[in-house]
This record gives C-alpha cells, sequence and structure tokens, in this order.
C-alpha cells in the first residue's frame, strides 16, 4: 500500500518557488530520506504533507487522506517532528507528554503503558519532572519523538531530527526509528547528513526546490560510480547546474 | 468539541502563566494598583476648601455672615489676618485657595439698605476647580442674601412669606459624590485594557516560539484551541473584576446596591469580548510585540475618550457620538453605573445588555474564523 503519494506538489513564497512540482511515493512500512542543501526546500515539503502548509498546485495524499480536502483528518494518523523544537519549554517532560496524549485523546490503559514505553527507550524516565528548556539538545530531541509518536502513528514525519545531536544520542535516536520500522510505520526523514540519507530505504535528492533523484542510495551511487552518496549527489546537483545554467 | 483536548490546553496555558511572574504580575497586581491609583486620583470631589479671611468691619453683622462659610463643609477657615500680603502669601503658596476680604463699611452699609460689599480672591489656576469653588461661596452667600429679604418683609407683613423655594433633589448620588460615578467606570476602562493585553500575547507567543507549528500538526479543533486558552484568561480576568468591585466597595465606600448576579452575568459578557478582542489582536499579527502594542491603543484610548468615561457623550460632536455605538466598554459603562448606583434590572438595561452580546458574539466567530491551523 502506498502510504505518502505526491502528485505535481508546488509551493511559491511571493516570487521564489519553494517546492517544484515534486512527485514521488512511498510504500508503508518504508523509510524515505528527503535530502538537500540548506533552503532546499524540505521543511516546504513537509509541511505541506502534514496538512499544515497549502500547496499552490498539485496533490498529495497521506495514508489515504488527501491533504488539502482532508487535512484534519489526515492528523490523526501522522505524528510530526518541526525542524525548530516545538515543545512547552516551560513544562516539564511529563506535563509535555501529557499534554499530546491529552490533545491526541489516549486514554485508559494503553496511556499510561505507552508513556511508559516511549520515556523508557528514549531514556527520560529519570528526568520526568525537569522543565524540556532545560534538556540537552539531544534529550529534547527524544523528548520531541517520543511526543510524537505518543497516539501510535500510521505516518511519520520527522524534519532534521538530528540536527546538533552528538553521536551517541544519534545512535539511540536510529535504535528507535528501526523499532518503528518493524511495526509497519512509514517514515518521511528529511536531512541534510548524507551518511544519514544512506540509512533510509530509499532517497529524495531535492534541490532549489526540484527533487534531481529518487532511488534506493546503492542505485544511486552504482550509477554515479561513486563511494559514497555525497559524492554521487555533488556530481548530480554540478550536472542539473550546468544544465539549467544553459 | 472534545472537552478533554479543551481542559489539556486550559491546564497547559495556566501553568505556563503561573510560571510566567510578569504575567502573574500584569493578569493580578496592576489591574488592583490601577483602580486604586486612578480610583484617589480621579476622584473630583471639593470640599473643606481652605479659605483666609480679613473682616476690616468686624461687627455682629460681619461675623454672623462669616458663620454661613465656618458652618459649610465645603470651607474651612484657615485663619483670620489683617493686610493684604499675608492673604496674597497663603494664595500663592497655595495654603489657601480662596480669601475673602469683608470691607470697613460692611455692617453700616448692610443697615442703610446700600449694598454691602465682600471681596474675594480666588486662586484660578485650576479653572474647573476655581468655578466650582466659586459657586459654592455663591450658593452660601445668597442663602444670607434670602435670609436679609425674608426677615425684612417680615417687619412689614403679618403674613409669613413664602418665597419660591426649588426643592431639588438628587437621585442615586445625593452627594454629588465624582467617585461613585468614577469607580464603576473605572473598572469597565481596567478590565477592558488588562483583558485584552493579556490574552494578546498567548497565540502570537506560540507562534514565536515555533510550539504552534507542533499544535496545528495534532487533530485538535480551532475552537478547541481557542476555548482552551479562553478559560484561563477568564477566570483571572473574573477575579480582577470581583476584587475590582470588591475595593470599589470597601476602599472607595462605592455602595452596591443592584443585584450581584446580574452585574457578574453581565460582566462575563464584557469580559468575553474583551478577552477574544486580544485574542483576535494575537492571531492575526502572530508576533507579540505588535499585539501587545495593538491591544493597548486598541482598547485603551476607544474606551478612555469614548466611552463615557472620561467625556460625556451627550457633549461630542454628532460623528464621534456615532462612534461611541461601537465602542463596548460604553454599554458596560451604563450598565455598571446603573447597577451600581440605580439598583436597576434587565428591564432598563435590556438594550445596552443586548449590544454588549452582539458584540462579544460578533468577535468570537470573527476570531474563530480568522485562526488557522495553517503556516502561512
Ligand atoms: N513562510 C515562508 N515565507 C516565505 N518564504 C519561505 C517561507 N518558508 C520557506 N520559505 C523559503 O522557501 C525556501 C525553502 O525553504 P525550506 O525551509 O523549505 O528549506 P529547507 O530545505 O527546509 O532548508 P533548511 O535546511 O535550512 O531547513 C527558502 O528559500 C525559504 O526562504
Ligand atoms: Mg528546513
Amino acid at each position: 500500500m502506498t502510504s505518502i503519494k505526491a502528485v505535481s506538489l508546488t509551493r511559491k513564497f511571493d516570487n521564489i518557488t519553494a517546492v517544484d512540482d515534486l512527485s514521488f511515493e512511498v510504500p508503508e512500512g518504508e523509510i524515505f530520506g528527503l535530502v538537500g542543501p540548506d533552503g532546499a526546500g524540505k521543511t516546504t515539503t513537509m509541511r505541506l504533507l502534514t496538512g499544515i502548509l497549502e500547496p499552490t498546485s498539485g496533490e498529495g495524499w497521506v495514508y489515504g487522506k488527501h491533504i488539502v480536502k482532508e487535512s484534519e483528518s489526515l492528523k490523526d494518523n501522522i505524528g510530526y517532528m518541526s525542524q525548530r523544537f516545538g515543545l512547552y519549554e516551560d513544562l516539564t517532560v511529563m506535563e509535555n507528554v501529557n499534554f499530546y496524549a491529552d490533545i491526541y485523546c489516549v486514554s485508559g490503559n494503553e496511556r499510561s503503558d505507552r508513556i511508559e514505553k516511549l520515556l523508557g527507550f528514549s531514556g527520560l524516565t529519570p528526568f520526568k519532572g525537569r522543565l524540556a528548556g532545560k534538556l540537552s539538545g539531544g534529550m529534547k530531541q527524544k523528548l520531541g519523538l517520543a511526543c510524537a509518536l505518543i497516539h501510535t502513528p500510521k505516518v511519520l514525519f520527522l524534519d532534521e531530527p538530528t540536527n546538533g545531536v552528538d553521536p551517541v544520542s544519534r545512535r539511540d535516536f536510529w535504535k528507535i526509528l528501526y523499532n518503528l520500522l518493524k511495526e509497519k510505520v512509514t517514515i518521511f526523514y528529511a536531512t541534510s547528513y548524507l551518511d544519514e540519507a544512506e540509512r533510509c530505504k530509499r532517497v529524495g535528492l531535492i534541490h532549489k526546490g526540484k527533487m534531481l533523484r529518487c532511488d534506493v542510495p546503492d542505485k544511486i551511487k552504482e550509477e554515479f560510480k561513486a563511494k559514497t552518496l555525497e559524492e554521487a549527489f555533488i556530481k548530480i546537483i554540478n550536472e542539473w547546474e550546468s544544465h539549467a545554467g544553459k | 468539541m472534545n472537552l478533554r483536548r479543551v481542559s489539556a490546553i486550559s491546564r497547559k496555558e495556566f501553568i505556563q502563566i503561573i510560571r510566567d511572574p510578569r504575567s502573574l504580575a500584569l493578569a493580578i497586581v496592576i489591574p488592583m494598583i490601577l483602580i486604586v491609583l486612578f480610583g484617589f486620583a480621579l476622584s473630583l470631589d471639593i470640599d473643606n476648601i481652605p479659605l483666609a479671611i480679613w473682616d476690616r468691619d468686624n461687627t455682629r453683622a460681619s461675623v454672623d455672615f462669616l458663620l454661613n462659610f465656618k458652618n459649610s463643609k465645603y470651607f474651612q477657615i484657615i485663619g483670620y489676618y489683617d493686610n493684604y500680603r499675608d492673604l496674597q502669601r497663603l494664595i500663592d503658596s497655595g495654603k489657601a485657595m480662596m480669601a475673602m476680604v469683608i470691607e470697613k463699611d460692611f455692617s453700616q452699609d448692610l443697615l442703610s439698605g446700600r449694598p454691602a460689599p465682600v471681596q474675594l480672591i480666588l486662586d484660578g489656576s485650576d479653572s474647573n476647580t476655581a468655578t466650582i469653588a466659586l459657586g459654592y461661596a455663591n450658593a452660601v452667600v445668597t442663602q444670607y442674601n434670602t435670609n436679609i429679604i425674608l426677615n425684612i418683609m417680615k417687619k412689614y407683613t403679618k403674613e409669613n412669606p413664602t418665597p419660591v423655594n426649588l426643592q431639588s433633589r438628587i437621585w442615586f448620588n445625593p452627594d454629588f459624590q465624582s467617585k461613585l460615578f468614577i469607580v464603576p467606570g473605572l473598572i469597565a476602562v481596567i478590565i477592558m485594557i488588562i483583558s485584552s493585553l493579556l490574552t494578546s500575547l498567548t497565540v502570537a507567543r506560540e507562534w514565536e516560539r515555533g510550539t504552534m507549528e507542533q499544535l496545528i500538526s495534532t487533530p485538535v479543533r480551532r475552537a478547541e484551541l481557542l476555548l482552551g486558552k479562553f478559560l484561563p484568561y477568564f477566570a483571572i480576568g473574573f477575579f480582577d473584576l470581583i476584587m475590582s468591585v470588591l475595593l470599589g466597595v470597601f476602599a472607595f465606600g462605592v455602595p452596591m446596591r443592584g443585584s450581584v448576579i446580574l452585574l457578574l452575568i453581565l460582566s462575563s459578557v464584557f469580559l468575553t469580548g474583551a478577552l477574544t478582542q486580544g485574542m483576535l489582536i494575537s492571531i492575526v499579527t502572530k508576533n507579540q510585540r505588535t499585539a501587545s502594542q495593538l491591544a493597548i491603543l486598541s482598547s485603551f484610548l476607544p474606551t478612555f475618550l469614548l466611552s463615557g468615561f472620561t467625556y460625556e457623550i451627550f457633549n461630542m460632536p454628532k460623528v464621534v457620538q456615532a462612534l461611541t455605538f461601537l465602542i463596548p466598554a460604553r454599554y458596560y459603562i451604563i450598565i455598571l453605573r446603573g447597577i451600581y448606583l440605580k439598583a436597576v434590572g434587565l428591564d432598563v438595561l435590556w438594550r445596552p445588555s443586548l449590544l454588549l452580546c452582539i458584540f462579544a458574539f460578533i468577535i468570537v466567530s470573527v476570531a474563530i474564523r480568522k485562526f488557522k491551523k495553517k503556516i502561512a
């Protein structure tokens, strides 16, 4: 089953086109990496797919829900972690988690089990009473992930979640993601780190709002006879720039 | 409408308020200080006007005349002097507001039926107060003259003369105490400003801190979010209101004559409109600084100038009068003064009450419509 589908998705701001005619599909249970330099249009794509920004043209579906016409019911099925820390710094870890559990109407036994489990494998249990603003960068991101997962979403959108996170915390973070994949959760992962892109099932390279290539990492490397994705992507971008320059 | 989500948002908002000392001060302390400060500053009652006397006649007649001033509660005789220099010094230094000189021939003139001159020197630097003081002095003198005329007439007629007696009864505020009039208006002005200022930050703060992006990615409904944010501020506003009414009663001695229940119900309607006005500004601007400035401007100026609090509406030019119909505080002040001083009910106040409800309804609808769960 297709979990995410975009058809000619386009978003313009005044005079710039942040997302330009994107079309792709992500099957259920896959982790898809959206990779690109700063300002490429990753965040804008995320916002379009999570129903919090309307496209200028084009369409999209997430877990069967249209991103414009059904943007509200779409939100029952998704978890989203924005690029900027989106939780309340003046609330404690537990208050934030409880807040989002209430917002998603998670209740009964399921609720306390879920909270214990999420805080447990993100290592936040000892910090339950700490203000979110007083957590380290890595801890903050794990708290963000815990809150985005509180309602067991079908599709998870993560916008550069490991930016500014130390390597150890990053490894923990990815461990959690691999576990989610086992539960058939679809993950849409935006990053500018190519080593993280390498871990994704498939990657889409986005540059100036355009999707330049979308495939399995190994295939892209093979095609450009590159050792790393980084090498391949530099080639792709250079080729495109010289092409566009003509 | 899911009440669980509403209460989650209310609880979160409430925690944020109590953890931020500044917003707590704004919510609780500032309104009280404003009421007390303005309440005392704006009370325009004038009595015990300090009066200095130079009695050059010093006869029974002149002492008799001065007794009328001595017995009036509006005047306070601060002393008797025998030269202009002293009088001038007292007025210059502000120790006396008025000085009175009774001429040498006062009693002679009075007996022989010539006009008896009395000189009144008045500090006119505060023209408003001076006018009122002069009015009081005139009243005392008129009373004295009437008595003289009556006494003379009595000598010539057997019957008791009956002059026209204008019996004026001032209702609701018999002593003309301005605070009775000012305190209810003051409550309206302060509740309006504080309410819209309080809520002007709530939505903008979430946009600025980036917490709104997370929140709008959830299935929470717009009305749930706004109601959840509204409730804690409503509780605070209601607390402020009750404190203001109590301050009015206990600190200023303004009697609360009417129905407390009706006052609280109509106050809630006003409060709802004021709080939502702040929230609407927050929704539209998405920026805390702009929102708070706009909230003060849009609540303070119209309410202070056009609600009938500072200037009587019937004295305004017609165009401005028309404008006052758009100011909710105008209706609320009528309601407050009506319930406070006249103990009237909905049978009299239905019109301003209805208009207050309409205003609240419109502003709530606009706020819900303007709030979008979208980034841009
Ligand atoms: N709300 C907005 N209004 C105007 N321009 C915008 C807005 N949001 C994004 N843009 C512009 O759209 C382009 C793409 O921005 P976007 O945030 O999607 O990039 P990104 O790939 O997420 O970059 P980064 O790695 O820096 O997060 C940028 O040029 C940005 O300035
Ligand atoms: Mg971004």
